[in-house]
Formats: C-alpha cells, structure tokens, sequence
C-alpha cells in the first residue's frame, strides 16, 4: 500500500522523503524545514493519506536537499512516527526512524522576551524535550505548541 | 554538601536544605569567624538590590573575606555593551565565587557555563532567587517548622521569584500551598508543572478570606505597580492583596506573616508590632544563611 501511495506522488532522484508524518502536519514540516516553495524547491507533499501504522499519514518528498540532524530532532518533536529516507539516484540510500532527543540545541528560540538566549549573549538556545512539549534550559518556559514558529534552523 | 553553583532552588533536595541550615544556626549570632580570610566575593548586580547585596556582603565580611563590586550599572563595561559572558569571564579571574543579580531569566545559568568558579544566582527577572528561599526556609522551619505545614502565599505569583523559587523548595517537605493573587498575577505555567510533577499539594485561589484560619505562614508579596498600565487598577488590586489587623481576625494565634521586602502598601504598619510578624526576622536570617551557603561553596 505504502508503496503505491509514494508512487502517486512521484519519486524522487536524489533528496528526502519524510514518511508517516502525523496526518495534517506536513506544512509544519515544511515550515520547521524553512520551505515555502520561494527557493524553486521540487517539493511533493501527500496529506492524510492512509497508513497502515498511522491510520492517516502525511508524506513528503523534497527533491535535492538531506535533512541535517537538527533538522530531524527537532522533526520529531511534531512528526514522532516520521521515518527519513535519503534517496541517491531513485534508490534509498539511508532509511532512519526519527527519534525523540532529551534536548535541542540551536533549534528553536525561546517565546519570553525575557529569556537571557534572547539577548547579544554567546549562548545557543536549549531545550529539553519533555512527553507533552519543550523546555528552555534557561528560563524555564514551557511550549506545547506552534513548534514551526520558534524554529531557527538554517 | 558542595554545589559548585547555585542557580534554582529546584536544585536542592531535602538533605541539601537541611544542612544548610543547620549550618546557617551555627552562624546565627556573632562569630568572628576567620575560616575565608583569603575569599573575595565578586559582586554583580544588574539590578537595584538593598538587602540580598548587603546580606553577602555582610556574611563574606563575617567569615573574614571580602568583596569586589562593579558598582552600578551605569558606571560599568555594560554601558559599553559588554556581554554578560565576557564580564563573569573576567571577574571570574578576581573573585573565588561570583554572586549575580540581572534582570534577564537564565542569566545565572548562563554565566555558571563560563566560569570555573562558583556561580550563585541572586535573582534572575522573573525567574528564581533560590538564597532568598534558603532564608525564608530557615525562617519557617524557625517558626513553624517544614512539615505538616500549610503556608498560604500571596500577591504577585507571576512575576514573583521569590515565589517561584520558594514554591520548589516546599515541595521537599509535607506542606500544602495555598496560592493567592488576582488571576493576572496567578502562578505561571512553569512553577505549576513542576509542583505538579513533585506531587505537591496546592490549591489556587482569588481572595485570601476562607483559606486564613488554616493557615501557619502566610507569605505576602509585593504586587508591583509597573506591572499595570493604569493606576486605578493597581491600586484596586493592591488593596485587595493587603493585609490589616481586620484581616487578621480570623487569622490564628500562631500564623507567622512573612515578605521578602521590601512592602509597599501590602502589610499595615499596625501588624508589625504583632507576633504575627516575622518579616524582619527573616531579613536578618539573611545574613547566617548566606554564611553557611558560601562557606559550603568557597
């Protein structure tokens, strides 16, 4: 089945597909990735489509571009059930399951203005991942939400 | 015990606050102690500070050290636009510890991650001000004692760090925190959920009345007037978070009325010369209790 559902969105020469990604939420992967179409990126995307793991999944397949590592933690802090293919000339070269870190660092900026890693300091932002959000290792603040708009991956 | 920082009170387990402040009865009174006559303490206050600055000051002088400070803001680097980094960075190559007061949260945690000496956090914003609640411990355990206690605590919860930190503290100890304060000014979500991860017993309210009489400490803060952007209304809701000798009427004979001060408008003069206060105690306390914290660091 998985593999028809690929199929229907094409395949990809040399890139990522980033499968079984919460159903619904792959334009925040898309955000978190910092892609919105304006670089000329060959993007498929496939939303709610049927999964035998997931019930409903997202998938997406992003021409020309492997995910970093950052980019992956801080991936499964809203797709938690993605797996990661990196595909070399049409074949899966590397196939990885996304897993929850204890932390990201550099990743995401922290909401309070208040928060010292909001200032001219030499500090990167860190965060402990907890089961329901994450935590600023600095100021304490929780997020449980809106992940994609505190991502400052490059 | 040996913390090479002290950054939150959440760091500090049972045993931790227990020996200091057995410690801190050690120093409790005169000593003409000598034990860190080599010790220099770096002084840096972001921030206005009367009593925290002076308590450390007055506590590194009585176990014989003494202190650097960079004076105020305006006369230092910082008005230079030096970060915080490279200042601890260089005062770490005067001082044997550095105390730190600065309005941004996490600073202390920050700065403890340049330096190789100890880091004590003297209030960061918002956040904590984890000596503060070692002598506000020291005073209830001298009161009322740390278990089997329900300690009501009152006005800014929010912005409050020294609620903040206070409320870690007690989760330590078989207590039941009553919380109170305008909805605005309620705890913030991240004080909740470590409480609520400790298992702790709390209940959140609007008014004080109704939760009074079961209460031994009552811990009243100081609502700022900053924090609202009409007089009216901070005066309403000021009022409303004051204590008198009305208020304490259906209070008991025991309870102890503790604030970190300074007051503005909070507590009625006319309480002062009630045993129920016990504010200035606890100001005084700040003194043995910063002894017994930093001749366990230095």
């Amino acid at each position: 089945m998985t593999d028809d559902h690929q199929l229907r969105v094409g395949k990809i020469r040399n890139g990522t597909v980033i499968d079984h990604v919460t159903g619904g939420q792959a334009l925040t992967v898309l955000a978190i990735l910092d892609i919105d179409g304006s670089g000329g990126e060959e993007i498929s995307v496939g939303m709610n489509v049927p999964s035998d793991r997931i019930g409903r999944k997202d998938i997406l397949k992003i021409e020309g571009r492997e995910l970093s590592q950052e980019e992956v933690d801080v991936l499964s802090l809203v797709a938690p059930d993605a797996t990661i293919n990196i595909v070399r000339e049409y074949d899966v070269a590397e196939k990885h399951r996304v897993e929850r870190p204890e932390e990201v660092v550099g990743v995401l900026s922290c909401p309070n203005a208040n928060c010292i890693t909001t200032e001219r300091e030499p500090v990167e932002s860190r965060f402990a991942v907890l089961a329901d959000g994450v935590r600023c290792a600095y100021c304490g603040t929780l997020i449980r939400e809106a992940f994609a708009d505190r991502i400052e991956v490059e | 015990m040996r913390h090479d920082h002290v950054l939150t009170a959440k760091q500090f387990s049972r045993a931790d606050i227990e020996t200091i402040l057995d410690r801190a009865g050690d120093f409790d009174g005169p000593t003409g102690d000598t034990r860190h006559t080599d010790s220099l303490l770096g002084l840096l206050f972001f921030e206005p500070s009367t009593r925290t600055k002076m308590s450390f000051e007055t506590a590194i002088k009585r176990l014989g050290g003494d202190t650097i400070d960079m004076g105020s803001v305006d006369s230092s680097s910082v008005t230079k636009g030096e970060s915080l980094a490279d200042t601890v960075r260089v005062i770490e190559g005067y001082a044997d510890a550095i105390v730190l007061r600065h309005p941004k949260q996490g600073a202390a945690k920050m700065a403890s991650e340049f330096v190789d000496v100890p880091v004590v956090n003297a209030g960061d914003g918002a956040g904590h001000h984890p000596t503060q609640t070692l002598l506000d411990l020291y005073t209830i355990r001298e009161n009322a004692g740390l278990d089997d206690l329900t300690i009501g605590i009152m006005g800014d919860l929010k912005y409050g760090r020294t609620v903040h930190s206070l409320a870690q503290a007690l989760t330590n100890f078989e207590t039941t925190q009553h919380f109170v304060s305008p909805e605005s000014l309620a705890l913030p979500p991240e004080v909740r959920y470590d409480l609520d991860e400790a298992g702790a017993a709390v209940a959140e309210h609007t008014e004080l009345e109704g939760v009074l009489p079961d209460l031994d400490v009552l811990y009243v803060t100081r609502i700022q007037r900053e924090r609202f952007p009409d007089e009216n209304e901070y005066r309403a809701v000021a009022s409303e978070y004051g204590i008198d000798l009305r208020t304490l009427e259906d209070a008991t004979d025991d309870l102890s009325i503790m604030h970190p001060l300074p007051r503005v408008d909070e507590i009625d003069p006319a309480i002062d010369e009630t045993p129920h206060a016990t504010y200035f105690e606890q100001a005084h306390n700040g003194v043995p209790v910063r002894m017994a914290l930093l001749d366990s660091l230095l």
